[in-house]
């Protein structure tokens, strides 16, 4: 089966980006596919490849950086919900003339479209956090 | 999957959830894709008439609200116990909704390919 997952609550926050990795990794083993990894609301936070966790905790931005290289998933960034949150890339700190891009290197910015194709392509869309 | 229901759970403001739900729903119908709305819990107080957020520094939902039927975004379901407990009727509400019970949100969420809870 085809799947989209949407994930919405940010690494530190909340559990549920963590729990979306661990079932993407749990779809790709029993051989479904990853149509799409969509981050939206604070969910944009996981590609943020500047948090930085103490050495003998789980750095979740660099986990989904290495499944989604691993796997080369489809990973896009809602971009209205990313620049709200200081989540950048360098053609966005262009535009907008600020310093210092932390977008995960093999994320997208793009907007909303991106997930509703997305869906259409999916035979499930799974929604992690959420709600609050 | 191309039809989406869009449940909203959160007061229109203290968070950005409200605002980012419709945002959602609006990126639906620009693609042409059937959408509706589903207002629950504290979502309900999102289509009280006259907000005034600029006192907490927050933008308006209104305009936004008011753009849902330009895009053709007409079924805004709420829970009927959901407003019941807050004291609300739907005459009160800024948009026309359709009220739903308990039975009847279950099989509004069977309707739909994709229910996402934002």
């Amino acid at each position: 089966m085809k799947f989209t997952l949407l994930i919405q609550s940010a690494p530190i926050d909340s559990q549920s980006s963590a729990t979306a990795l661990r079932f993407a990794r749990a779809l790709l083993s029993k051989g479904h596919e990853i149509e799409r990894l969509f981050f939206y609301r604070s969910g944009v936070q996981s590609a943020n490849r500047l948090a930085l966790a103490p050495q003998d905790e789980t750095n979740l931005p660099a986990d989904w950086q290495q499944l989604i290289s691993e796997f080369e998933l489809d990973a896009v960034v809602c971009i209205a919900a990313a620049i709200r949150r200081g989540v950048v890339n360098a053609t966005e700190t262009a535009r907008y003339g600020v310093e210092g891009d932390n977008l995960l290197e093999n994320a997208e910015l793009s907007g909303l479209g991106q997930l509703v194709a997305a869906c259409a392509a999916s035979d499930r869309v799974v929604t992690f956090g959420g709600g609050a | 999957m191309n039809s989406f229901l869009i449940i909203s759970r959160c007061a229109p403001y203290g968070s950005a959830a409200a605002r980012e739900a419709l945002e959602l729903a609006l990126a639906c119908a620009l693609f042409d894709r059937e959408v509706a709305i589903l207002l629950l819990d504290d979502a309900v107080y999102q289509l009280l008439p006259d907000h005034n957020p600029s006192a907490i520094g927050q933008k308006n939902l209104a305009a936004m609200q008011q753009s849902l039927p330009l895009y053709d975004v007409d079924k805004i379901f709420i829970c009927q116990s959901s407003l019941e407990t807050r004291g609300l009727v739907t005459e009160a509400l800024a948009l026309p909704v359709t009220p739903v019970d308990s039975q009847g949100l279950k099989a509004l969420m069977r309707g739909y390919e994709a229910v996402i809870n934002v």
